[in-house]
C-alpha cells in the first residue's frame, strides 16, 4: 500500500495547518488514547498522564514532530523513520495493535480540529498514511 | 456485558439528540466505502461506487446509511440490553448477509470520526471514550449470534 500523488498532496497541504497546532494535536491525541483505551497507559508507568500534564504535552509534541518528519520525506517514509522503527522494535516493543488505536485517535483529533478539510478523500489519505507509518514502525519487530 | 453509568447514558443521549440521522448515516456508510474500499464487496447492487463523489452522492448509500444509523438509535434507547436489541440483526448479518464482524468495528470508528468532525471541541476525550464503549458494545452485540 502506498500513497497516490493526490493523497500526498492532501497530506502536504493539510500539514501546513496542522503543524501550527502540532503540540496541541499530539497532546490531545494521547489524551484520547488513554481515555478510550486505558490499557495503553501500561506503556507509560513513568509518566504523569493527567490531562494537561507536562509529560503528555512533551510526548504529544514528540509524536507529531515525528509524523512531520515522515511528511517532509513523504517519498521515503521508511528512511525518515528508520531510527524510530529500531527504537520501537528493540527498546519500546509496543504491541502492534496499539498503533491502530493511536492512529484512530489522531484521526479523531484532526477531524475535530479541521472538519472542513477532513473530507472523505482526506480521511482516506490520512488513514493510509498512518497505516504506512505504523507498518514501518513495526517492520523490524521480528 | 457492557454497562453504562447514568452519566455515560446522558452523554450519549444528549449528543445523539443533535445528530441528523439521515445525513450522518449517509456520511458514515459513504466514508466506510471510500476509506475501506474492500467493504464495497457487500454492496454490488448499489450501482455506481466508482469514485468518492459517486459513493457519497449515491442515493442507495444514503438510504442504507440512514437505515443503519436509525438502528443505532434503537441501541441508544436500549443501552442496558444491546445483545437483546440486536439479536435478530445479528442472525441476519451472519446467516443472510455473511458480513465479517470486523466490519462493525470499522463502521463504529468511522461514526466516531464523523461525530468528532460535527461536534469539534464538544467531542472531548471523555465523550469520545463513552462513544467508543458504545460502538464496541454494538459491534459485539451484532456479532453475538454468529456461529
Amino acid at each position: 500500500m502506498s500513497l497516490t500523488k493526490a493523497e500526498r498532496n492532501i497530506i502536504l497541504s493539510m500539514w501546513g495547518k496542522i503543524s501550527t497546532q502540532a503540540d496541541a494535536i499530539g497532546t490531545q491525541a494521547l489524551e484520547r488514547l488513554f481515555a478510550s483505551y486505558p490499557q495503553t497507559k501500561t506503556y507509560f508507568p513513568h509518566f504523569d498522564l493527567h490531562p494537561g500534564s507536562a509529560h503528555l504535552r512533551t510526548h504529544g509534541a514528540k509524536v507529531v514532530a515525528a509524523l512531520g518528519d515522515a511528511i517532509k520525506s513523504i517519498d521515503n517514509i521508511s528512511g525518515a523513520l528508520a531510527k524510530l522503527s529500531e527504537l520501537h522494535a528493540y527498546v519500546l516493543r509496543v504491541d502492534p495493535v496499539n498503533f491502530k488505536l493511536l492512529s484512530h485517535c489522531l484521526l479523531v483529533t484532526v477531524a475535530s480540529h479541521f472538519p472542513a478539510d477532513f473530507t472523505a478523500d482526506a480521511h482516506t489519505a490520512w488513514d493510509k498514511f498512518l497505516s504506512i507509518v505504523s507498518c514501518i514502525l513495526t517492520e523490524k519487530y521480528r | 456485558m457492557v454497562h453504562f453509568t447514568a452519566e455515560e447514558k446522558a452523554a450519549i443521549t444528549s449528543l445523539w439528540g443533535k445528530v441528523n440521522v439521515e445525513d450522518a448515516g449517509g456520511e458514515a456508510l459513504g466514508r466506510l466505502l471510500v476509506v475501506y474500499p474492500w467493504t464495497q464487496r457487500f454492496f454490488d447492487s448499489f450501482g455506481n461506487l466508482s469514485s468518492t463523489s459517486a459513493i457519497m452522492g449515491n442515493p442507495k448509500v444514503k438510504s442504507h446509511g440512514k437505515k443503519v444509523l436509525t438502528s443505532f438509535g434503537d441501541a441508544i434507547k436500549n443501552l442496558d440490553n444491546l445483545k437483546g436489541t440486536f439479536a435478530k440483526l445479528s442472525e441476519l448479518h451472519c446467516d443472510k448477509l455473511h458480513v465479517d464482524p470486523e466490519n462493525f468495528k470499522l463502521l463504529g470508528n468511522v461514526l466516531v470520526i464523523i461525530l468528532a468532525s460535527h461536534f469539534g471541541k464538544e467531542f472531548t476525550p471523555d465523550v469520545q471514550a463513552v462513544w467508543q464503549k458504545l460502538v464496541a458494545g454494538v459491534a459485539t452485540a451484532l456479532g453475538h449470534k454468529y456461529h
